[in-house]
Order: structure tokens, then C-alpha cells, then sequence
């Protein structure tokens, strides 16, 4: 099995507080920690469990500046082959679909069997690369993909979709195809010291718009469905009571109110 | 404004609610309405959909007993090739997202996914959608085009009662080729562990912020103190910390307890989905901004570790244990 593995570097919010920069169009990085995607780390370890399993080669790709290549060492570290990113200020403002784009343009030229991606990107969660780069590299593809099967003939795959409820709803698919991981699927290993000394030392092949063939007007903003025109806080129904004090007072008072409503 | 197309989903003979509710909030768009429907002898959800709908157009074939995304984007794509409408909804759901963007990128029409919000400027819709796992509100601005599609986040609508009779129009098949790519197999049901967490009066829900799973007999040691089960979100599930009966939210459980108490859980819809319906909400969190202060009735903004040992120790005195 060849396979490709799409990779984001995204900022960690999760627990963070997140607050919209001058431009009204970002937020502010500098005390953010990035790392990557979720459901792409998911995707990678998919991905080796399937080269362990049955050969073949694993291919790293993303799309950004310099820093995702802290990212892609991490893929190859855990047993990536090759790695290609891919830079331009082109690619700058690019939605679901003008990175799709960029991608299909990258991978068409390869020999794979399954192209791996996240499901959903912790950052702006569109969630559109899987079906996207299916349609666009012209083969079948699955999202929410919670377990991967190869059959027998290799030709095929038994894949199983997360539904709503935690419902799996099973397919099968005829390879090549592209498959949006969901996070959960398995158990992300943690790379080997020996394999980040050996991946620190792999090439990272750099591309352009231009290298790919893609004429500026086709990624970036101008690619794009769609623009992002200023971000505002989400609109809130009625906040929490916030109760105030430190621990011990924050406790009394929650403790006291569950009380005073039957709970305790 | 031309017609406004809206998928209608279904599965295992149940129509979803985000049918119903983008077929509203169409309806409030200036367009005509049409309900588009693939199934296999689903006369009775074109019955139903018409009753929100200026027309229905639905196809009865095998082929779309169950859903596949090959036969429904070639169908769906043969039908809106033919009429022409405006604008499509489809759902942002597990069938929607495996759909739509193929559907955009065949047809060459601008795709927003998940929107929260919508306004029409003339014929052009200007979505919001949410970043940064709803932390950020995105205000979208489409790309100029003849057809917009959209998927739509459940509950972005509100379902109200039916109000219309609409025309009802059954369609042949527009697929005539064989479906080979893709083959629906079978639907596997989710495991079924110890505590069913959806018949719980009390539930301790524990997320992300716990960091590590050895810090998890903190919360263990607040919710027996309470009486409470120990609930889950996906990010604490995926870690293999608690098993996945417990996760709640849209690829988990609805729950309706008494008390949902909210530790560490930043508040993602996702998760919202599964609990917005409890009585009380508490949450913990050290982030002031997390959106489960949204929807909780108290919230306490402080670190956890040091909160819930003291609220199991008072809780405890309250108890006289």
C-alpha cells in the first residue's frame, strides 16, 4: 500500500483564551502552542498501521510556512518516508477547497493507494478536504472514517463511518480513494528518539503554486469559496452565574446552591 | 431568487430533524422551497416534507435505501442540473460533509460548510460559521456564483409546525448507470457498557481539561460523593481514559440528568448537543471564554484541581460524610 498523509499545523485553543487580533480576520499566535491537527495525528498513525501491516511507503504532505516542518518531522519520525511541503504566499487565506486544490495538485502525480486526511481541522473546522481532494483527484472517498480495513484482493477496503448516536456505518470502497480520519480510530504512538534523530535528517521537498502547475488565481483567497470577512465573539445566550472567590469560597457557594435545589 | 433546494435525510426509516429545520429556515429566504428526497419507498416522508415545502421532488429506488455518496451526488447533482436553483442546504452532518463538497467541487458552486447563522444579501448569502471550536464567530463572504451550497449545523433553525401543502412531484431515477465505487454494507450498533449514562439523575462530565488520566479519581471521588456517573467528552474517550458508553454529545449520548456538573469541558457543540438538555449545568473551567459559560446556569472560572477537592470535601460536609 502507497499511502499520503495530509497534515495541518494548527494552534491549540482548546484550553486557551482566543482573542481576535487588529485585523479583525485572526487571532492572536504569539502565546499559542501549535502542534498537530487532531484528527491528522490520527490519520498518520492509520497510516503506519497499514504500512506495518502490508508495506508500502508513507508520504507527508502540508500545506504552510517553514514551522509545519516541526510537524511533518513528527510523521516522519514515526515512519513516514517522504515528505513534500508546500509554500507560497498564494496559498495565503485559502479556505477548505483552495487547499483541497493545492493537495490534489501535489498528490496527483504520485503513486498511492489511500490518501489520508483529518476529518474536521481544529482551527476553522470546515471539513471539507476529504471529499474535496476525492472529487478533484477524481476517486471515491469516505469522512468521519473510524476503522480501515484492506480486503484480501487489496483493491478494495471495508471502512466504517462514525454516525451520529456512535453508529458505524460500514462501506466498502475501491482503492485508490481518500479517507478523512476521525479522531479515536486508534492509539497515536509517540515518536522514538532514534526515529526524530533519523527523520531530522530527511529531505522535505518544498513546492510552490508554480512548481504545482496552479496559477495564483486558483488558491489562496482567490481560490477560495469564500472569504472570511471579520471574526466577532460567538453570541451567547445568557451566561453562567459566575460565582466568585477562591477555591474554598467558589466551592461553598456551588455546594450551598445544589443544596438549596435538592441536588445534594 | 431561484429555488432553494433542501436534501432531505433520513435514515433507518426516521427523517431527521435538520431536514425539518432547514426546510424553516428556507422558507424565510424568499425562494421557493423545494424538498429533494432519495429513498427507497419514502412516500411518507414526501408526505411529511410537503407540509414545509412549496414542492417536493422525490425519487423512490433501491439504490438509496441506504445512503452512499456516490449514488446521492449523482442524483442530486442530475436534479439540480435540471432545475436550477439558487441555493442547496444540506445538512452538516455525517452524510452531509461526506457529500457536499464533492458535490460543490463537481458542480463548481461555492461551498460553506456548518453555518450557524444566515443572511441573504439580494440572492447571495452571507453565512456565519464558527471557528476555533466555537470560540470565534466567522462571518463568511461568498464567492460570486449561479448556485451556493450550504450545510447547515443542526438546531441552526427552528423546526416549527407544518404550515404548507406542497405540491408533490415523484421523480424516475436520474442515476442509470450502476453505483461501483461505493457499496453500503451494514450498520454497526454502539457497545453497551455497565452504567447507561442517559437513564442517570446526576452526571460529573469530564473533558480535556483533566490532562492525564491519573488525575481522573479526583472527579471519580466528587461524583460517588455526589451520587452522580461519571460522563464523558470525546476528547477524554479518544484518549482511551474512559470507555466510550460514557461519551456524550453527537457521536455519542443525549443525556437529560438532574444535574449535569461540567469539569475541564470547554463546551464544543459537539458535546453541547448530548447535555444542553439538563436541568442543572455547572461548569468548571479555567477559561473564562469557553463556551460552556454559554450555556451553563453556574459556572466557576478557576483551575480544577484545586475546585474539586474542595467541592468534594463540602459537598461531603454537607452530606455529614
Amino acid at each position: 500500500m502507497n499511502m499520503v498523509v495530509c497534515v495541518k499545523r494548527v494552534p491549540d485553543t482548546a484550553e486557551s483564551e482566543v482573542h481576535i487580533d487588529a485585523s479583525g480576520k485572526d487571532i492572536e499566535k504569539s502565546r499559542l502552542s501549535f502542534g498537530i491537527n487532531e484528527c491528522d495525528n490520527y490519520a498518520v498513525e492509520e497510516a503506519i498501521q497499514i504500512k506495518e501491516r502490508l508495506g508500502g511507503t508513507v508520504t507527508v504532505i502540508s500545506l504552510g510556512p517553514k514551522e509545519n516542518d516541526e510537524v511533518i518531522r513528527m510523521a516522519l519520525a514515526k515512519g513516514g518516508d517522504e515528505a513534500i511541503r508546500l509554500e507560497d504566499e498564494a496559498f495565503d487565506g485559502s479556505d477548505g477547497f483552495a487547499v483541497a486544490k493545492a493537495l490534489a495538485a501535489a498528490i496527483k502525480d504520485l503513486e498511492y493507494d489511500i490518501v489520508f486526511t483529518g476529518a474536521l481541522a481544529d482551527d476553522d473546522g470546515y471539513g471539507v478536504v476529504p471529499a474535496a481532494l476525492g472529487e478533484l483527484l477524481g476517486v471515491p472517498h469516505a469522512t468521519y472514517v473510524k476503522k480501515v480495513e484492506i480486503l484480501e484482493d487489496g483493491k478494495r477496503a471495508r471502512v466504517g463511518r462514525e454516525l451520529e448516536g456512535g453508529l458505524l456505518e460500514f462501506l466498502e470502497i475501491e482503492l485508490p480513494c481518500v479517507l478523512g480520519i476521525q479522531t479515536g480510530i486508534n492509539e497515536p504512538r509517540y515518536a522514538s528518539f532514534k526515529g526524530i534523530k533519523q527523520a531530522a535528517k530527511k529531505e522535505i521537498t518544498v513546492k510552490s503554486a508554480a512548481d504545482l502547475g496552479l496559477d495564483p488565481s486558483e488558491v489562496g483567497e482567490a481560490g477560495s469559496w469564500a472569504v472570511l470577512e471579520k471574526f466577532t465573539p460567538p453570541v451567547v445566550g445568557e451566561m453562567a452565574e459566575i460565582l466568585e472567590g477562591d477555591p474554598e469560597e467558589t466551592a461553598a457557594k456551588l455546594a450551598a446552591i445544589l443544596k438549596e435545589k435538592g441536588l445534594v | 431568487m431561484k429555488d432553494i433546494f433542501v436534501l432531505i435525510e433520513h435514515r433507518r426509516g426516521e427523517m431527521r430533524d435538520v431536514s425539518i429545520e432547514m426546510l424553516c429556515g428556507a422558507a424565510g429566504l424568499g425562494g421557493t422551497v423545494v424538498a429533494v428526497l432519495f429513498g427507497k419507498d419514502v412516500d411518507a416522508f414526501a408526505e411529511k416534507a410537503a407540509g414545509y415545502a412549496d414542492k417536493v421532488l422525490y425519487v423512490n429506488d433501491p439504490m438509496f435505501e441506504n445512503y452512499n455518496s456516490e449514488a446521492y451526488q449523482k442524483a442530486l447533482s442530475a436534479l439540480i442540473k435540471e432545475h436550477n436553483p439558487g441555493l442547496v442546504l444540506i445538512g452538516n452532518t455525517a452524510q452531509g460533509i461526506d457529500l457536499a463538497p464533492a458535490l460543490a467541487v463537481e458542480l463548481g458552486a461555492p461551498l460553506v460548510t456548518d453555518i450557524t447563522a444566515l443572511e441573504m444579501d439580494s440572492d447571495k448569502p452571507k453565512p456565519t460559521r464558527q471557528f476555533y471550536g466555537g470560540k470565534l464567530d466567522a462571518h463568511m463572504v461568498m464567492k460570486d456564483a449561479d448556485l451556493y451550497i450550504l450545510t447547515v449545523r443542526e438546531a441552526t433553525f427552528q423546526a416549527g409546525e407544518p404550515s404548507k401543502s406542497g405540491e408533490i412531484v415523484k421523480v424516475d431515477n436520474p442515476v442509470k448507470e450502476e453505483i461501483t465505487y461505493r457499496k453500503f454494507v451494514e450498520y454497526v450498533e454502539p457497545e453497551v457498557g455497565e452504567v447507561d449514562i442517559t437513564q442517570s439523575t446526576m452526571l460529573v462530565g469530564v473533558g480535556r481539561g483533566i490532562r492525564e488520566d491519573k488525575n481522573l479519581p479526583i472527579v471519580e471521588e466528587l461524583a460517588k460523593v455526589l451520587g452522580a456517573d461519571l460522563a464523558a467528552s470525546r476528547a477524554v474517550v479518544d484518549a482511551g481514559w474512559l470507555p466510550a458508553d460514557r461519551q456524550v454529545g453527537i457521536s455519542g449520548k443525549t443525556v437529560k440528568p438532574k444535574l449535569y456538573l461540567a469539569v475541564g469541558i470547554s463546551g464544543a457543540f459537539q458535546h453541547v448537543t448530548g447535555m444542553k438538555g439538563s436541568e442543572v449545568i455547572v461548569a468548571i473551567n479555567k477559561d473564562p471564554d469557553a463556551p460552556i459559560f454559554g450555556i451553563a446556569d453556574y459556572g466557576i472560572v478557576d483551575d480544577l484541581f484545586k475546585v474539586v477537592p474542595k467541592l468534594t470535601e463540602k459537598i461531603k460536609e454537607l452530606k455529614g460524610l
